[in-house]
């Protein structure tokens, strides 16, 4: 079993209210220096069986179609290996591309 | 634009044909009544649809109605955009049927690609619900003949997720072909809010309110017309009834033709 992870956030473009309120949060926080935040979606799938190709890809065409929409945002495909897993890789993370 | 009137029946009054325009319930729609009854004072027949139903029975238009859909979970509208029914009104769309999307239904359009950009929550993170002035940029749509272009008008907005974008390119598109159908009009700020993009109430870009697609058969709006039609009730006018005398002349003239 194998984690996908699809990070989703808007384009650069796109003005960011939300994260522009954490922003504004910080220094009556206590935190300096943070001069730009940005709030997007994180989607951790869980996949029976192997990663391969093709269920990479048709999590690929999931993440375009539906949990992402492109005219405003961005996604990121990952694999994750979970930690006890076979072989019990430290958690590495591979970068299996990234949407125009 | 072409429409096919397939309605022939009359409805006895005035030999007019009976021209009826489906109304979908999503799970979470709230102005789907609203809506019915709008179609019905504008003198066409409102037909209830239902989200899981691919059929359309013999309807010659469609409104998405406000409200929600699939709590909007992800995005607005993104789930809707996959039901069964919305497959057959995307299919009808393309092929010339008129489509009013009306606040959800608008993020329902713009989710299913029927309608170019998208929608985001409003700049100031706020629910807005007032009053909205706006000015009719395209009287030529098949939801938009009985207004005259340049008209102000005052309809209801209330949403949270009301602001709309796209890219440059494509907003220079909307504006070069006239598919800017309605703008945010008035100076007025009181959302008591900060200021937004040039003072539309919830930061749309260009002060858009409503757009169409490249044939002026399919409208979308984030205001309300339905609310907007008796005198008894909302805003006390019936500035939002032309969209529904609107459609009902387009396929009366076009019967007539």
């Amino acid at each position: 079993m194998a984690r996908v992870v699809v990070d989703v956030m808007l384009k650069p473009e796109i003005l960011d209210p939300q994260g522009q309120a954490v922003q504004r949060a910080l220094p009556r926080l206590g935190f300096e220096g943070i001069s730009d935040v940005r709030q997007g979606k994180r989607f951790e799938l869980e996949v029976d069986g192997p990663v391969d190709d093709a269920a990479l890809a048709r999590i690929r065409e999931l993440a375009e179609s539906f949990l992402a929409n492109t005219v405003i945002e961005n996604f990121d495909v990952k694999v994750e290996d979970l930690p006890g897993a076979p072989g019990d890789a430290p958690a590495a993370t591979v970068t299996a591309g990234e949407a125009k | 634009m072409t429409v096919r009137p397939s309605a022939t029946a009359t409805d006895g009054s005035a030999g007019r044909p009976n021209v009826r325009i489906g109304v979908v319930t999503f799970p979470g729609s709230l102005d789907d009544r609203d809506t019915q009854r709008a179609i019905r004072l504008a003198g066409a027949e409102p037909v209830p649809l239902w989200h899981k139903d691919r059929s359309l029975g013999q309807v010659d238009a469609v409104v998405l109605p406000g409200g929600f859909s699939y709590g909007d979970y992800l995005r607005a509208g993104s789930i809707s955009r996959f039901s069964p029914v919305m497959g057959t009104v995307v299919e009808r769309a393309r092929e010339g049927m008129p489509v009013l999307g009306i606040c959800n239904g608008f993020q329902v359009l713009t989710e299913a690609h029927l309608l170019p950009g998208a929608m985001l929550g409003n700049e100031h993170l706020h629910f807005i619900c007032r009053d909205q002035k706006l000015r009719v940029e395209n009287a030529g749509t098949a939801w938009t003949t009985d207004y005259e272009a340049g008209q102000e008008i005052h309809i209801p907005l209330k949403n949270m997720d009301g602001r709309y974008v796209a890219d440059e390119r494509t907003l220079d598109m909307l504006e070069a072909e006239g598919r800017v159908v309605f703008r945010y009009a008035g100076d007025d700020d009181s959302t008591g809010y900060p200021p937004t993009e040039q003072a539309s109430p919830n930061g749309s870009l260009r002060r858009i309110a409503g757009i169409c697609n490249a044939e002026g058969n399919v409208v979308g709006l984030m205001p309300h017309p339905e609310h907007a039609t008796d005198p008894l009730v909302g805003t006390g006018r019936t500035d939002g009834l032309p969209f529904f005398t609107s459609i009902l002349r387009t396929f009366v003239e076009g019967a007539a033709a």
